[in-house]
């Protein structure tokens, strides 16, 4: 078995799972009673989002805990956006769901929504973004990497251009897919808004988080009972919070070690299959790349049989982007990028990760290409 | 043998996966999407929904076999819906299941399924496979009142040696016994009458919507072509049709012929419906030849029905069904269907 879509999730780290295991049974509190029981578990959830901030070298009062990336995506969006009288937002043809179905409901308000193509190769240049700006314009969101290919997003660059230029629009960036590979520190990104996912790294599922600058006024999408200081109603998932925290810690101190290790793997992969599929393209060969994406093109081969005949052969693997039913779909980002239909549905992503075992990529390698040709 | 099994969602095709799998076939389940909303997602209403879909996995799940859907939008848009959307707007009275079948089902996913190292190609079609000296043959199902031969009148001998109907070898009845037995989710779910893509809909909105330049306002004359009022479109009528024709009259009136090249619509008595012939283009024989010239052999020109005895000889290049009897309400468009007892010859487009 090779589990090569880590870019779809991830198991959990041992190590998350055995900090999470109290917060079940025993210290099980809401963290909005005003008794011992709810104390210890406020307590758990403060510490957690501390050590969240210090990961990023943001501020404990500038995380807010949700369910998850998408969540996030939908809080950065609209609560910006919608927060602004007649306030427009900035995003790119390239953005997850997330982000673009956010923009989509917010054009279904009246409200100005400009989606900004990257270039061929996938990188959405800093000017055409600035180009779309408006004076109503209340948020530019552009991702940290792309999730499908990988290719990495100038975002520091976007950060350094808008502060040179004194460009008051606040910058926000899913960093899901990155985090595990990518250095974060807000401070010297530029940015002032952050996605994260637990289960991209190691966590659990069900939790994320929206870093937000202090002073940018966010509007909630989940309203309630004001949690997360009236910015995002509902019980505290004080488990997942603190599993979540752990995660990030275990990610940001091994980081220099997985992307070693895991691009010898991933970069592996690459040349052996390169060796055994004549005429393999490499999407985003040679270009800023998440080290635990293979986003390949086949000659003439559909990706829906390739993946029936990788999954027969015991390989996880993925077209990208998939609807509800689970059937693929022709992504939006390879045609953001220009790529025909057609090509569009010969890619498959390949992704590794904290799992992944020395030696693997190679191994992989093979596998993928006999199944492939129907073995 | 490894066999690939088209799942619906319905009770019919659950069955026949388990039958494969009782009978120690490696089993693939699939699902086409057929059919997308505005965004892509599957619709939720007609058939093959998202929850169909969601079914058909809850099934396999439960057989313990693999399940994948896929994505056939695009062929059944160009080769389904916009036949379908055409058909009408000439005038004719498509059938888009046997489109549906003959394309997508036993071209594209039959060969999908030999491509994926699959010996057969496995649905929940109530008709039966047979194999002798002189080759393969299809015959009705044993349940008469859920037959579907008719449907699947266009395979021929190269699709029939790679395709099982395994439910078509028992009742309805004891289709849904099985699927209790083994507890299967979709074992009441009751079977979808509906054109897939249209759902409850009406098909005359759904092709109104997707031609409107070609829904054209006509005169509806008798048969001498005494206009005798107005209607809005030649979609809204198909042979044989006694209702909705926006008059009343002293004895009952039925849409004789539809001319949409000069978007008229001719209505009459039923003694003009009767036609004791009708040519019949695009037939193919289910043995790969067509039978002796002359042999009395049972027509069905619609779904449902025994059909009437008639006979079908070759006419330059196309084919004649002559009826013994008069046969009413025959309209181009759909299709004709031989058979011999309970054998399918073949089947072919009433012109």
């Amino acid at each position: 078995m090779h589990y090569l879509d880590h870019a779809a999730t991830t198991p959990m780290h041992p190590e998350v799972w055995e900090a999470m295991r109290p917060y079940a049974l025993d210290v099980f509190g809401n963290p909005s009673g005003s008794h011992e029981v709810a104390r210890r578990a406020k307590n758990a959830l403060e510490e957690a989002r501390e050590r969240v901030a210090a990961t990023i070298g943001g501020e404990p009062g500038e995380i807010i805990f949700t369910s998850g990336g998408t969540e996030a995506d939908n809080l950065a969006v609209q609560g910006t956006v919608l927060a602004a009288d007649d306030g427009g937002l900035v995003t790119t043809a390239i953005e997850h769901e997330a982000v673009l179905e956010s923009a989509a409901f917010l054009e279904s308000l009246g409200r100005e929504v400009a989606v900004v193509d990257p270039g061929e190769n996938g990188i959405v240049g800093p000017a055409a973004l600035i180009d779309s700006i408006q004076p109503n314009t209340a948020l530019v969101s552009i991702m940290m990497a792309n999730n499908e290919t990988g290719i990495i997003q100038p975002i520091s660059e976007l950060g350094a251009l808008f502060r040179s230029r004194g460009i008051d629009v606040p910058i926000h960036t899913d960093a899901v897919q990155a985090f595990s590979s990518e250095r974060i520190d807000v401070g010297q990104l530029g940015i002032d808004m952050l996605s994260l996912s637990g289960h991209k790294i190691g966590g659990p599922k069900g939790v994320g988080i929206l870093w937000v600058r202090r002073g940018l006024r966010v509007e909630p999408v989940i309203h309630g009972g004001g949690q997360e200081m009236g910015r995002r109603s509902g019980t505290s998932n004080v488990m997942g919070a603190v599993g979540l925290a752990v995660a990030m810690e275990l990610a940001s101190a091994d980081r220099t070690r997985f992307r070693r290790r895991i691009a010898t793997e991933r970069d592996a992969f690459e040349e052996k299959l390169s060796d055994l599929v004549p005429g393999l393209s490499v999407t985003g060969a040679g270009l800023p790349r998440l080290v635990s994406h293979s986003h390949v093109r086949f000659p003439s081969l559909d990706q829906q049989t390739a993946l029936i005949r990788l999954d027969r052969a015991a390989v996880a693997a993925s077209a990208g982007s998939s609807c509800a039913s689970g059937a693929a779909n022709t992504s939006h980002v390879l045609l953001a990028m220009g790529m025909g239909v057609t090509e569009a549905r010969t890619a498959l992503r390949f992704s590794f990760g904290w799992t992944t075992a020395v030696g693997e990529g190679e191994q992989a390698a093979q596998v993928v290409s006999g199944a492939i040709r129907g073995h | 043998m490894r066999v690939m099994v088209a799942m619906s969602g319905g009770v019919d095709s659950s069955v026949a996966a388990a039958m494969m799998v009782e009978a120690g076939h490696e089993v693939l389940g699939v699902t086409l999407k057929l059919w997308a909303g505005p965004a892509g997602e599957l619709p939720t209403a007609g058939c093959c929904t998202v929850s169909d879909a969601e079914d058909a996995r809850r099934v396999a799940a439960q057989l313990d076999i693999p399940y994948y859907v896929l994505d056939y939008t695009e062929p059944f848009m160009s080769e389904v819906v916009g036949r379908f959307v055409r058909e009408y707007t000439e005038g004719r009275t498509p059938n888009p299941c046997i489109e549906c079948n003959r394309t997508v089902k036993f071209e594209r996913l039959l060969g999908h399924a030999l491509e994926l190292e699959c010996d057969a190609l496995v649905t929940g079609h109530y008709a039966r496979v047979r194999r002798d000296g002189d080759g393969w043959h299809l015959l009705r199902g044993v349940d008469r009142t859920k037959d579907q031969s008719y449907v699947l009148s266009m395979l021929g001998q190269a699709q029939l040696s790679r395709t099982m109907f395994p439910v078509g070898e028992q009742t309805k009845q004891e289709t849904r016994l099985i699927a209790e037995r083994l507890g299967l989710r979709t074992a009441g779910k009751p079977d979808s009458q509906d054109i897939c893509f249209v759902g409850h809909a009406d098909y005359r909105g759904f092709v109104r919507a997707r031609a409107p330049a070609a829904v054209v306002p006509g005169p509806i004359v008798d048969p001498t072509g005494a206009e005798l009022g107005r209607h809005g479109g030649v979609i809204d009528f198909t042979i044989g049709q006694r209702k909705g024709l926006g008059m009343a009259f002293g004895t009952p009136r039925y849409v004789l012929d539809i001319d949409a090249s000069t978007a008229t619509v001719t209505i009459g008595p039923r003694s003009g419906l009767l036609r004791s012939s009708v040519e019949v283009t695009n037939m193919s024989f289910v043995a790969g030849h067509p039978p002796a010239d002359g042999e009395p052999l049972m027509v069905q020109v619609r779904y449902k029905g025994d059909g009437a005895a008639a006979t079908i000889s070759s006419r330059d290049d196309d084919w004649l069904v002559s009826f013994a009897e008069p046969q009413p309400g025959i309209a181009p468009g759909q299709t004709a269907v031989a058979y011999r007892g309970d054998e399918v010859i073949g089947g072919g487009l009433i012109a």
